[in-house]
């Protein structure tokens, strides 16, 4: 599953319209909590949280996740737009809250560790 | 620490509050290590410690240095702040607690993970702080280890 596929079948908004989305999705991780993020996501992970600000591209990079999707139509920081642009690190968007799209993406096959 | 064999050193700034630039220092040490041809497996332990490291430094410090030294065997990461200190250090490793403010954990932080998560991701992991003084952080992460602590 790649995050175009993704991206497609749940109609996210695409903010980093710049970063290529053909990278594959190996999982999932939902938390709003960074070092929660840092101590348990892991590589190739989709992160879902509500946090818009540029921290999270920076543990997105550190810890090699696919992607970051903000929940309940949140957009992100002009700040973290420029990092995540800067970093490679694509940022998508969804009105759905977070327990909505998560259960969306676990039918989908993207499951936790 | 390394020093004659050392084949990499290099030190940075990392200043108390600055939350915009947070984790620039934790991906310039992750880009290094990576340069270096390190296991990407160590390059991710030794960048997470590293962020927890300098997270802590700007939500609780004045100003602090991070000096990463990288010899054949070993990475060495040594983080020295002028802060507050910590006054219960084995209270301060308990996952779950955390002196974060309502606004630092509003952004997510105070999950209360960050020093676990550093000894987590280290071979050895020392702390020495006094209380109004500051903190002295000792990472190391043998580049052919894999366990933790």
């Amino acid at each position: 599953m790649t995050l175009t596929d993704l991206a497609t079948r749940l109609e996210l908004k695409v903010f980093t319209a710049g970063i290529p989305l053909d990278r594959p999705v190996l999982g999932g991780y939902a938390s709003d909590l960074l070092s929660d993020v840092i101590g348990h996501a892991r590589k190739d992970d989709l992160w879902v949280t509500m946090q818009v600000h540029p921290n999270i591209v920076a543990v997105a990079v550190l810890k090699e996740l696919a992607g970051i999707v903000l929940v309940n139509g949140r957009e992100p920081a002009p700040e973290t737009f420029a990092q995540a642009e800067r970093e490679k690190v694509p940022v998508l968007g969804t009105r759905l809250g977070t327990f909505e799209l998560v259960g969306r993406l676990y039918a989908m096959g993207v499951k936790g560790g | 620490m390394p020093t004659a064999e050392s084949v990499y050193r290099q030190e940075f700034p990392v200043k108390g509050g600055d939350f915009a630039k947070a984790g620039a220092v934790a991906c310039r040490i992750k880009e290094l290590l990576k340069d270096l041809g390190l296991d990407t497996a160590i390059v991710r332990r030794a960048a997470i410690a590293a962020y927890e490291a300098e997270m802590n430094v700007i939500m609780y410090a004045r100003e602090g240095r991070m000096d990463l030294a990288v010899s054949a065997q070993e990475v060495h990461i040594t983080v020295d702040d002028q802060g507050p200190g910590i006054a219960d250090v084995e209270l301060a490793m308990t996952e779950g607690f955390s002196t974060a403010t309502p606004e630092m954990r509003e952004l997510g932080f105070g999950a209360g993970m960050g020093l676990p998560n550093i000894k987590r991701n280290s071979d050895v992991f020392y702390i020495d702080s006094r209380t109004g003084h500051g903190t002295r952080l000792k990472i190391i992460i043998r580049t052919n280890g894999h366990g933790t602590t």
